[in-house]
């Protein structure tokens, strides 16, 4: 099943970082995120896109994850050569991504 | 003192749409009205139409902005807290004493500067200078000239005026506080972090102390959660499938009746589109924050961790919680600077073979280019220009269109214009049936981050009325 069906994101950026958030839409979906959604399977995910560094932030006040990609932007929001600068759609591609449910 | 304010938030960036505010501004019932009109790269653009004009370099929707509103604040005796002042904030003030005294309205207005670096008139030690994230190769020949006190560029962009455009630190609370204590009633700065523009009437109508931190970060927490206007109301936050969104054509901005203990309710005008609810409010709580237990303002570091969400009613969340720990010794200082030119040029392609079609052209014109760019970035819109990873080998027989779109850097405006003309070439040199050629050439000026010590800033007030 794809994120998309229990999740919402939305990306954030700042230079070169983008931040993906992970929102389950129930919140007793939160544990399997926080299980299925690792830094490894999400630097996978995002292979030939994220270079840098991923660090998962865990908040169990809103039941949600917060994903701090480096490098993530082609360079940086003002200078990439990519047609979303912003990385803005890397949300939905977060989305995109298969796991067992 | 009083206990409970609202503060409405009418605009979430620079080109927004005018008629949330004024809705706001009319039915709202707001004490206070904020436009959040600066992103990273605004103020660098405003910078250079200053230069070309003194009297310009405040946010270009100024007039049009403040001409449908001024009536609305005066009659319902609310006061605005705006950035539009960008890299002008005194003849932003001058213009909005003119609009008064057009429309008869009797108004104080303030202006906030004193965020901009100015390295020759003061001795600014290199040392005051932190580099953090990324050292781009750009940065360090700012942070040499800044060395060497002299602003001119290296040879290799020998054709270019300066490399340095703008300084801007984002200050805090500090010049509106001293703007509402001077009674003004509009209130107009350059750079403020964003946050602050929402704490300042906190701090100033509930006697907050400044270094009451806990207090100044759920204030925070409730500025950050409004300071992109349409975010929180529902509007970049739809998808038709799984988060529907109603009346979007009329989405509602949101305000926040902000209580003294540091909670707050947000809501919008009845009747306005959008929607406010947990998932809304989750969104944007995490929008652009790189440490949930660390988010940096000028005016406190704030801890997102124990903010605590509820949905009260339709259209209705109530913040409670967060908390704050120190003020940061430094400010973040963005700057702005000439990187690159950025030439581009898209064909079409449709019909049988179209990527196949497309592909050829791209390898033509890589082959044309290569020697002599910094950087070519070769896209197929449509398969994968927004996800660069994604090659779907096995769909591409059944793509039935695709723009190809090539993107190069270099030094010369020259140069870049070199990029479309080999695009439109392709009308006669290149694969059958390619059409809608757009060619652009665009100078593109690079933002980058240091932190410099706060004693190196003051702010700085100029009040005008009409």
């Amino acid at each position: 099943m794809k994120l998309y069906n229990i999740a919402h994101s939305r990306a954030g950026d700042k230079g070169n970082i983008s931040m993906l958030s992970l929102i389950p839409y129930n919140e007793n979906d939160y544990e399997i995120l926080c299980q299925k959604v690792t830094v490894e399977c999400v630097k996978k995910h995002f292979e030939g896109i994220i270079h840098g560094e991923v660090v998962r932030y865990e908040m169990p006040n809103i039941s949600s994850l917060l994903f701090v990609c480096n490098d993530a932007l082609g360079g940086g929001v003002t200078t990439s050569l990519r047609m979303d600068t912003h990385g803005k759609a890397l949300s939905y591609k977060l989305l995109e991504m298969e796991i067992t449910y | 003192m009083k206990n409970k304010i609202r503060i409405g938030c009418g605009a979430g960036f620079s080109g927004d749409r005018i008629e949330p505010a004024v809705i706001l501004a009319e039915k709202g019932e707001l004490d206070y009205l904020v436009l959040e009109c600066l992103a990273e790269r605004t103020i660098a653009l405003a910078q250079k139409r200053k230069m070309a004009d003194p009297s310009k370099g405040y946010d270009p929707l100024l007039e049009r902005r403040i001409e449908t509103l001024l009536p609305h604040l005066v009659k319902n005796n609310i006061r605005l807290i705006t950035n539009m002042g960008a890299a002008n904030p005194i003849e932003g003030a001058k213009r909005i004493k003119e609009i008064a005294q057009k429309q008869g309205l009797k108004i104080k207005v303030a202006a906030v500067g004193g965020d901009e670096l100015r390295i020759r008139n003061e001795e600014l030690e290199i040392n005051d200078i932190q580099i953090f994230g990324e050292e781009y190769e750009a940065l360090k020949l700012i942070k040499n000239e800044l060395n060497n006190e002299k602003l001119l560029i290296p040879n290799r962009t020998a054709n270019r005026s300066q490399l340095l455009i703008s300084m801007n630190a984002y200050l805090g609370v500090e010049g509106i506080l001293e703007a509402l204590q001077a009674d003004a009633q509009i209130i107009i700065t350059g750079r403020v972090a964003d946050p602050s523009l929402f704490l300042a009437p906190m701090i100033h109508e509930f006697g907050w102390k400044t270094d009451d931190y806990d207090l100044l970060g759920k204030g925070t927490v409730i500025g950050h959660l409004m300071e992109c206007g349409g975010h929180i109301t529902g509007g970049y936050f739809a998808d038709p499938i799984m988060k529907p969104v109603e009346n979007m054509e009329n989405m509602g901005h949101p305000f926040a009746d902000v209580f003294d203990d540091g909670s707050a309710i947000i809501g919008k005008v009845e009747g306005t589109g959008g929607v406010i609810n947990l998932q809304t409010a989750k969104e944007q709580l995490l929008y652009e924050v790189i440490n949930p237990s660390e988010y940096y303002t000028p005016d406190v570091v704030t801890d997102f961790t124990s903010v605590k969400l509820e949905e009260i009613d339709k259209n209705k969340i109530r913040i409670t919680g967060g908390g704050g720990k120190i003020k940061p010794e430094t400010y973040k200082v963005s700057i702005g600077y000439k990187a690159f030119w950025l030439g581009e040029g898209e064909i079409s392609y449709a019909g049988p073979a179209a990527f196949e079609r497309a592909k050829l052209a791209g390898e033509i014109i890589e082959k044309r280019l290569q020697a002599q760019f910094e950087e070519i970035k070769i896209d197929y819109i449509g398969v994968n220009s927004t996800f660069d990873n994604r090659w779907p080998s096995e769909a591409e027989a059944t793509i039935s269109e695709v723009r190809l779109r090539i993107a190069a850097k270099t030094q010369s405006q020259a140069d870049a214009a070199l990029v479309g003309e080999e695009v439109e070439a392709l009308y006669t040199n290149g694969p059958a049936g390619g059409g809608g050629v757009r060619k652009y050439v665009n100078e593109v000026i690079g933002i980058t981050s240091v932190l410099v010590d706060r004693s190196k800033f003051l702010p700085q007030i100029s009040v005008f009325e009409s």
